[in-house]
């Protein structure tokens, strides 16, 4: 039995939708609640949100993490803000304002119903942090204070200092830690989900492996909630943490669930340079930056070439000589554009050699005349912790110097394939957060992933696996049952054969590689060609994984190195599915930009007639071709436009 | 830059552990140390040695998952900065560098630099929260808050949980840690109606979870990567005598 592939938006007007499903969902009598369990794999701003919320219902809700605590997840790094449309700025801003932008900003490839409901709940969130203590910034009168971001020309972004996810996160924590005192949550931390499991045809668990102690475990519930963040890390280097991986939903696709638009990858355009071969991560600077910081590089190629090779300093570059290129380009939007459209001008300047680092690639993000115009005192007081981190990594000063920056891998807008109640084609699979696709579209606008995040735990979830719960029988499906054990047999077989392969290459030197194809013909800009060549590397290194890696240690022990292996499997399965979507793809349209399909101006030249669907793909096998299932976006409410941020 | 790594390898919970001592060389000083030893992890899986485990994951000095206690100072040498944000830059050439776990009886050691910090969550389980349930509360502009003092608890409230404080006391006292927690939400008018209960619950969990005495030698803020203040523990000692005070009125 399997949901069936439809978006299940409710009928009737845009602004009554939400109000009138959560009026005709079924519910299920308070007293009966005890009676359903619920899994909840993640603590990230989805995940925690979700388990507490659930769990103050009366549902008994156990929550997963690999990390050694919820309160470590991936979320915990966001920095920016959050966005809602509360209008406290009295600039015009609205439900309607919000939703529009959000959808543009997606380039119109989401489905209006969810992003509606997004902006709607949005004013919800930011009171229920509040009431829990989340200290945002006020201004003198008290008042919640806000910023502008990319893809707006309100001021409707909440934040804390450049710690936003970090608060919210707490929060989060704090409502799951209360339920955990309350008996309500059973946490499991470090402890890692394998893989999902399904009697006649619902998801009714998970196996599980203990970090600590090598434990495969099962678990088994009513309902499964996947909150598992991301899968940037395909690309080996990404803003995201070292842990954030793919296999949750990797893992559930494998056991039919679809995965939607996976190539749509969002490349933020403000993140430190890399410096050299060492290096593990990327650091995203906010983008909140961009509110006063201007972006420039050279106007000539001399100039550019003397500053890589250190004969000049950015302040030797006379204003008239340097080109602000986003201000030129888009005066109405200027350094504020959405984030794919400020990525690809970066990248178009460094290819026509104007990039200011010795690797040719990174572009300044200057403060001077912010500091001229406000004091260093009020920028210290608006990113004072973002330059000090610049200043730590780089080992320059950006309150003298000019910062440089470059795009690197941030978000993954694609994920498992949901329903407007957030459930997977799989019935009783929810994906929330990260983890799903369903509200940005082709293009995330910042400051939009918190707020995603959140609204699915706290004010969707809650109320639509009620809907679904209601149906349900009490009984609760033993671990001793068939399907159970099948499951857990292949975990552990999938472990063996990793530790048994014993070759000769590090698993962290072949992600490194599968890395570097993936970002080469799978990053910032695509073509046909170079996908259907990178297909085939992808293939090889496959290969070359599940004959040549070393994992050393054993199984019943803290491994990380087999963790890793783990994890790195499945992102070699997942970059051929990127790859294969991308090149299905026949059309560019916000982070995906194939280069077949620009307009004269270099913008992404969507194809709606032939493109406006959610393509959400079914697994069938390891090398086998996916089989591409359409969701066509209706839009009732917005005209589709070329997006034009002039 | 050529070091060498001296470095405590314990293979589990109740594994005898010992320092081991291993030289590395090319090492670029734009490199962070995890990276470094990322690179150390490389050379020995080559080698056929197991990688030596430690805790990290944001690598931005955000998440408090990395822990270690480097030439005998939790998170190493620079001031107000995680293990995962010092750069290679902050060693010389031919330097031998120390790496320990944390140590305190609170923190059991899982393997080689991991520890348990388990303590931590339950600390706030017992009372590091405002108890209002989802939905149904006021609108987040009704209750103004003077910027200074949303400033001050903001301050508090970064605190990444990493539990350096409690690994750079000589009690191994986990106050600084909890008195974060505490003081924000003291600070806050949300945090009011459970002010004395939260006080005297976390307290509590504290002292049950072996954590040791305050002292009051300050060791914890000065290693405090995120420079969390003393006034803390200052505010977390009144909170407490005011409600047991007042409890047992
Ligand atoms: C540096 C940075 C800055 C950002 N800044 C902003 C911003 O300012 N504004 C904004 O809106 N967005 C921002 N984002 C994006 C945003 O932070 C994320 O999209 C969002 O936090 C994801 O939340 P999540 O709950 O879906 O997943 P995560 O927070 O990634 O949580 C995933 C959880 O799943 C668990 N998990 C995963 N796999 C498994 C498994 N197999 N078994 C058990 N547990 C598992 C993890 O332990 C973790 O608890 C930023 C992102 C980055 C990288
Ligand atoms: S108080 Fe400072 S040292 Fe202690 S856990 Fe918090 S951040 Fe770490
Ligand atoms: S790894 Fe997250 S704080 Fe160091």
């Amino acid at each position: 039995m399997s949901n069936p592939f439809t978006s299940k938006q409710p009928e009737g007007p845009l602004a009554e939708k939400w109000s009138q499903h959560k009026f005709n969902m079924k519910l299920v009598n308070p007293a009966n609640k005890r009676k359903y369990d619920v899994i909840v794999v993640g603590t990230g701003l989805a995940g925690a949100s979700a388990a507490a919320s659930m769990a103050e219902l009366g549902y008994n809700v156990k929550a997963f993490c690999f990390q050694d605590s919820p309160r470590r997840a991936h979320s915990i790094a966001a920095q920016g803000g959050i966005n809602a449309a509360k209008n406290y700025q009295n600039d015009g801003d609205s439900v309607f304002r919000l939703f529009y932008d959000t959808i543009k900003g997606g380039d119109y490839r989401s489905r209006e119903a969810n992003v509606y409901r997004l902006a709607e709940v949005s004013v919800n969130i930011i009171d229920q942090c509040v009431a829990q203590g989340v200290p945002f910034a006020r201004e003198y009168g008290g008042l919640l204070d806000n910023r502008s971001f990319g893809g707006a020309q309100v001021s409707r972004t909440f934040y804390a200092k450049g710690q936003t996810g970090q608060q919210l996160l707490l929060g989060a924590y704090s409502a799951l830690s209360r339920q955990v005192a309350n008996g309500k949550v059973k946490l499991y931390t470090r402890t890692e989900m394998l893989d999902l499991v399904m009697v006649d045809g619902k998801a009714r668990g998970i196996v599980t492996r203990n970090l600590i102690t090598g434990e495969i475990e099962s678990h088994s519930a009513h309902a499964v909630v996947l909150a598992s963040g991301g899968y940037g890390n395909v690309f080996y280097l990404s803003t995201n943490a070292m842990g954030s991986n793919a296999t949750a939903a990797w893992r559930a696709h494998r056991r039919g669930a679809y995965f939607a638009n996976p190539c749509y990858t969002q490349i933020h355009p403000t993140c430190i340079p890399v410096s050299g071969d060492h290096q593990s991560k990327l650091t995203l600077m906010s983008e909140s930056l961009r509110n006063d910081g201007r972006v420039w590089v050279p106007k000539s190629q001399e100039d550019a070439e003397a500053i890589r090779k250190g004969e000049k300093k950015a302040t030797d570059i006379a204003e008239d000589a340097r080109d602000y290129y986003l201000e030129r380009r888009y005066p109405a939007f200027g350094n504020l554009v959405p984030r794919d459209v400020a990525s690809r001008n970066a990248k178009y300047v460094c290819d026509e050699g104007r990039g200011v680092a010795p690797s040719g690639l990174a572009v300044y993000l200057d403060f001077a005349d912010a500091i001229k115009r406000d004091g260093q005192k009020t920028i210290e007081g608006k990113y004072g912790n973002l330059f000090a981190m610049y200043e730590k990594i780089t080992g320059e000063n950006p309150y003298e110097v000019p910062m440089k920056i470059f795009p690197a891998v941030h978000y993954t807008m694609g994920g498992l394939w949901v329903d407007y109640n957030l459930m997977t084609n799989i019935e009783g699979l929810y994906a929330t957060g990260e983890s799903n696709f369903s509200d940005h579209g082709a293009n995330r606008l910042g400051a939009s992933a918190l707020m995603q995040g959140l609204a699915d735990g706290y004010f969707v979830i809650p109320y639509t696996i009620g809907n679904y719960l209601a149906t349900m029988p009490y009984d609760k499906v033993s671990t001793d049952h068939e399907a159970f054990k099948t499951a857990e047999g292949e975990v552990k077989e999938r472990i063996q054969k990793l530790l048994s392969i014993k070759g000769k290459r590090t698993v962290e030197s072949l992600h490194k590689e599968l890395g570097k194809v993936v970002w080469d013909y799978c990053g910032m800009s695509r073509n046909a060609e170079g996908l259907e060549m990178a297909l085939g590397k992808v293939k090889e290194l496959r290969e070359e994984f599940w004959s040549n890696i070393n994992v050393l240690g054993g199984e019943n022990e803290l491994n990380m190195e087999l963790e890793k292996a783990m994890r790195v499997a499945d992102f070699l399965e997942l970059a051929e599915l990127m790859m294969v979507d991308a090149r299905n793809r026949d059309e560019s349209c916000g982070g995906h930009f194939r280069e077949e399909h620009a307009t004269e101006e270099g913008e992404a030249k969507r194809d709606d007639e032939n493109f406006a669907y959610v393509a959400a793909w079914e697994w069938n096998g390891v090398g086998n071709a996916p089989t591409l299932h359409k969701e066509n976006l209706e839009f009732e409410n917005v005209k589709l436009t070329q997006r034009s941020y002039k | 830059m050529k070091l060498t790594i001296k470095v405590w390898r314990q293979k589990g919970p109740k594994a005898k552990g010992g320092f081991k001592a291993y030289s590395l060389d090319h090492v670029s000083e734009d490199s962070s140390f995890l990276e470094m030893m990322d690179q150390l992890n490389d050379q020995l899986v080559s080698g056929g040695e197991e990688a030596v485990h430690f805790d990290h994951d944001c690598r931005e000095g955000i998440c408090g998952m990395c822990s270690m206690y480097i030439n005998g100072r939790p998170h190493g040498p620079m001031e107000q900065t995680t293990t995962c944000q010092l750069h290679m830059r902050s060693f010389k050439d031919g330097d031998t560098i120390t790496i320990e776990p944390w140590r305190a009886s609170a923190f059991p050691v899982v393997k080689d630099l991991v520890v348990d910090r388990s303590a931590f969550d339950r600390i706030i389980q017992a009372g590091g929260y405002v108890s209002v349930g989802t939905g149904g509360v006021p609108d987040a502009n009704e209750i103004p808050i003077p910027k200074k003092i949303a400033d001050e608890a903001f301050n508090a409230a970064t605190c990444i949980g990493c539990g350096a404080c409690v690994a750079a006391c000589k009690n191994a006292s986990a106050m600084l840690f909890t008195s974060a927690k505490v003081s924000q939400l003291a600070m806050l008018p949300q945090g009011q109606v459970e002010r004395k209960e939260r006080a005297l619950n976390m307290v509590a969990q504290m002292d049950e979870e072996g954590f040791g005495a305050c002292t009051n030698t300050g060791a914890c803020a000065a290693e405090c990567p995120v420079g969390i203040d003393l006034t803390n523990i200052a505010r977390l000692n009144r909170e407490y005598f005011g409600a047991s005070v007042s409890t047992e009125e």
